[in-house]
């Protein structure tokens, strides 16, 4: 057999004694006759390990990863380099294969790291609490929208047109059995209007929810909107991009609520979309209402400092129908290689990361829009995407560039059929300027 | 033995980034960003050092309890062996550096193999197709249940909004009702610990959206009454939903789509052998049959023809009456690709052979440890079993101070007090891939501690004496709490 069964035949048979049955199929006879298998299941055949990898090897080939060409891809899920060390830290199987930490005495190194987890995350968000982690920045978005609702017992969220297209996705999904109603505002120039957001607003709004930088990578005016929002006594939730807080402003100093988002760039693979990893955070006021697992810090018997789950009556499996979310397990290991990333980064480091992409995103953005044909569609400051459009429709563009080795921009019209021929660029710290350049000329040399 | 937060360790200057200088022209920050949006003083993160970094979580990894240190039956969790290769295949660079909007023509490969573990988890649970885009179990059920709600509504029968769960049932069964806005309705187990049939007979109406039900159920018991159970939902016009967490006991046997479920959702983490991450992350794909397949979240990942006859994957994004998206791009693709090894590996036989010896270990360690601690269920169990250490109650000794002491012995404890049903529950899941000597070895542990109970309940109750920190304080944890530094 291939599988991972210690046992021979003799001691099958001894357990079969000490149960005083004669064989395994006597354990299966609750299962009724009619629904028990006889045959085997149409599956392929077994393979050793050696045919594993060669067909693993294979199918992986097949795949053509943004190692092999020059990535100016973003949209949510980030080339950011990720140091080795991450990578040798997150392997270690003490980690790995540890469950949710419910034995917290042999739990010390899982539950510790996640009290760092959530300490860095208030540092970079001007938050009190943060939890231990959500399954990704779409599910944030809408766990955030929840809470806020239950928060303020009212039901309109609106949400900034701006915000990830498949966030809102995900939020209009949860949003329906919950009879939340979702809104969007419009962002017609790239950044959510404050005009639109002001008439929109009222007083049966829970929530409102701005990506800051947003969708295009522009850095909204998150106190202007702010100031709106808190107006209507509704909760102000900023969907932020953990590298960019390396160098902009906290979302809770300039009035969030709630602050969520994606930490995949700290440290995860890309890996085709997952898995990934939420961050959520709030107010301590609102501390005993999030969703998820938390960690505190106590002492155990002999006045030693220990980390255990805490605040669980929130939780499903203690509150039942009545918790604040079903979430159970997420994305711990994810949540790990953060921690590991910010703390091999730390203070100096993540702004440094955060400026190559600011300036580095700029570089191109100038150059790009120096070619004829090439137009900015959109004038706001930007991080380190920005769209672009040229009189080419955008796979064409993006075919031309892959047989140049280049993976180009998303094009917009999938999203947001009004920006048809958008195409958003991403450069991070990951990008040489002769990337940039060789980007340049051959969007150039493209007519 | 404890060790300092990372952040203790900070010297001003001190840094593990190792960072290319600019090598674009450098322009003034604030020129670049709108006035009031630039932070003024960087985020207080540590100061640290590589080697800082790598001895700081290199020692807080072994505070840790994982299944590569030893023996990890906790209920519920199938803490199976996580095969190494399967983590070497998930790292191959053609599967990590793949970003999710890239062309789906350079992602042919990854798509393949997803289709291909749509269509094993199909053949094994018996439903015709499957999501992968849950990340989680309890994302799964939510996933299924919207499904079902989606269901009735889209028939115009609004007024099924109640979910009938019985009182065995894990926490995120009535917590994911409510969260799809349905009401849940408890129902007792029978003195076999299966469902009541009359109690759900009696709950069943007009307003029923569905049943969920964990078969093999959280006692570790397998329904036998299973198809007359779906057979009265269904007459009531309601739906079934199956929690697969348990699935570990019936792969190769029976499968939830034969049994009469409509939707299903397996942990891939649980049954597949991926890693659990000490809480993530999982993967928790959600089956469906025939009907339900419109309901699906999109994209589903379809192969066709293309005109030159080559076979080609795509992805579908229509759905007339989909869900909608439950998760940003397709899923935990990293833990498909390791379920996927898994599956290939050990093929048909082996997936059943897993099933067995699960089953097996699991009987083996009940028949030995009833007769040290009370069994509520005398009968044959699945791939786990719940004792109840109420026996041992006027000893002073208590299933928490079982499981502490569990830790001194170099175990990780079954699941305690769960199910809520038994008092003092302690549920067991001892796995396919752990030996009989290793058994043995927690049987006797056991025995042992009730015999410290008996003798000196003190050593029990003052457990763990051997761990990196002793019983922790979780009530000034909660009252008191600090969640930062």
């Amino acid at each position: 057999m291939a599988g991972y069964v210690p046992h021979n035949e003799k001691e099958k048979k001894l357990m079969l004694e000490a149960i005083g049955i004669d064989s395994i199929d006597e354990l299966f006879t609750d299962i009724p006759a009619e629904i028990r298998l006889t045959g085997d299941l149409d599956l392929p055949p077994a393979m050793s390990e050696i045919e594993l990898v060669r067909h693993m090897g294979e199918l992986s080939r097949k795949n053509t990863s943004t190692g092999e060409k020059l990535c100016f891809l973003g949209a949510g899920a980030y080339d950011h380099y990720v140091p080795s060390v991450v990578k040798h830290l997150v392997q270690r199987s003490e980690f790995y294969t540890a469950y949710t930490p419910y034995q917290a005495e042999v739990s010390q190194g899982t539950l510790q790291s996640i009290f760092e987890f959530q300490s860095m995350i208030c540092e970079l968000t001007g938050m009190d609490v943060a939890n231990a982690s959500m399954y990704d920045g779409a599910t944030a978005v809408a766990e955030a929208a929840i809470m806020a609702c239950r928060v303020t017992g009212r039901k309109r969220v609106l949400v900034s047109e701006a915000v990830h297209p498949e966030y809102r996705q995900v939020l209009r999904t949860y949003a329906r059995g919950l009879q939340l109603m979702v809104e969007e505002i419009a962002a017609g120039d790239g950044r959510t209007s404050a005009g639109e957001l002001e008439k929109t607003m009222g007083q049966d709004v829970g929530c409102v929810i701005v990506q800051n930088p947003n969708f295009f990578g522009i850095v909204e005016d998150g106190p202007s909107l702010g100031e709106i929002i808190h107006r209507y006594k509704a909760l102000y939730i900023v969907c932020a991009d953990p590298i960019s807080l390396g160098l902009l402003k906290a979302p809770g100093d300039y009035g969030a609520d709630i602050v969520v988002g994606e930490a995949q760039g700290l440290g995860n693979s890309l890996n085709f979309g997952g898995p990934y990893v939420g961050f959520f955070a709030t107010r301590k006021k609102y501390m005993r209402k999030m969703p998820g697992r938390i960690v505190g810090q106590t002492v155990d018997r002999e006045g030693k400092r220990g980390f255990v789950l805490t605040i669980q009556a929130r939780e499903q499996h203690i509150r039942r129908e009545k918790a604040t979310s079903n979430i159970c397990s997420n994305e711990a290991l994810c949540a790990l290689a953060a921690t590991i990333y910010l703390s091999c980064l730390g203070r100096q480091g993540l702004r440094q990361v955060a400026e190559l992409c600011l300036q580095k995103a700029r570089y191109a953005y100038e150059r790009l829009t120096e070619l004829e044909g090439v137009e900015p569609v959109f004038t706001g400051p930007f991080f380190k995407e920005f769209v672009i459009k040229t009189k080419r429709h955008p796979g064409e563009v993006n075919e031309y560039l892959l047989q140049h080795n280049i993976i180009g921009g998303l094009d917009l019209g999938r999203f947001y059929p009004r920006l048809s021929g958008g195409m958003l660029f991403c450069v991070t710290e990951a990008r040489s300027r002769e990337d940039i350049d060789y980007l340049v000329d051959r969007m150039g040399a493209l007519k | 033995m404890t060790s300092p937060l990372i952040i203790e360790l900070s010297l001003p200057g001190r840094s593990g980034a190792k960072l290319p200088v600019p090598d674009v022209p450098v322009k003034d920050v604030a020129s670049l960003l709108p006035a009031g949006m630039v932070r003024e003083e960087p985020p207080n993160l540590p100061e640290v050092s590589e080697v800082d970094v790598v001895r700081h979580y290199t020692r807080l990894s072994s505070l840790n309890y994982g299944v590569d240190t030893g023996f990890y039956p906790l209920g519920s969790c199938t803490m199976k062996y996580n095969p190494k290769i399967n983590e070497d295949m998930a790292a191959l660079p053609g599967f990590t550096g793949l970003h999710p909007y890239q062309p789906e023509h350079l992602a042919q490969g990854a798509l393949a193999l997803m289709y291909r573990l749509e269509r094993y988890l199909c053949e094994i649970a018996g439903m015709d197709r499957f999501t992968l885009q849950p990340a989680a179990g309890a994302h799964g059920e939510l996933t299924g249940m919207m499904i079902i709600k989606a269901y009735h509504e889209h028939r115009g029968e609004t007024q099924r909004t109640k979910v009938i769960i019985p009182d065995s049932a894990h926490g995120t069964n009535p917590a994911t009702a409510t969260m799809v806005g349905c009401e849940t309705v408890t129902i007792p187990s029978n003195e076999r610990g299966g469902v009541d049939l009359d109690a759900l007979r009696r709950a069943v109406g007009e307003d029923t959206a569905g049943l969920m039900l964990t078969n093999p159920n959280t006692l570790g018991l397998f329904d036998e009454n299973i198809i007359e159970v779906c057979r009265i939902v269904h007459e009531a016009g309601g739906l079934v939903y199956c929690d697969g967490a348990n699935m570990n006991a019936i792969m190769g046997m029976a499968r939830p789509g034969d049994m009469g479920f409509d939707v299903v959702h397996l942990n891939l983490h649980k049954t597949f052998g991926t890693p659990h991450g000490g809480g993530g992350p999982g993967s928790g794909p959600v089956g469906v049959k025939e009907f339900l397949v419109p309901y699906l979240p999109r994209p589903l990942v379809d192969r066709i023809m293309d005109p030159t006859g080559e076979e080609k994957y795509v992805l579908n994004y229509e759905g007339k009456h989909s869900i909608g998206r439950v998760k940003s791009f397709y899923g935990n693709f990293g833990v498909m690709v390791k379920a996927y090894a898994y599956i290939r590996t050990l093929g048909a036989r082996g997936l059943k052979e897993a099933s067995e010896i699960a089953v097996l270990n699991a009987n083996y360690q009940k028949e030995k440890l009833k007769h040290t601690y009370k069994l509520p269920y005398d009968r044959t169990c699945m791939h786990e079993f719940v004792l109840s250490a109420k026996n041992l109650k006027e000893t002073g000794v208590r299933t928490l101070d079982i499981a502490k002491r569990l830790l001194d012995y170099g175990f990780h404890p079954g699941t305690i007090y769960f199910p809520l049903i038994v008092e003092e529950a302690m549920m067991i899941e001892p796995t396919e891939t752990e030996s009989k000597e290793t058994l043995d070895r927690f049987i006797e542990a056991l025995e042992k501690i009730a015999q410290e109970a008996a003798e000196n309940p003190e050593l029990v109750t003052g457990a763990p004496h051997t761990t990196p920190v002793k019983r922790l304080d979780d009530v000034t944890a909660a009252r008191k709490p600090v969640l930062r530094w």
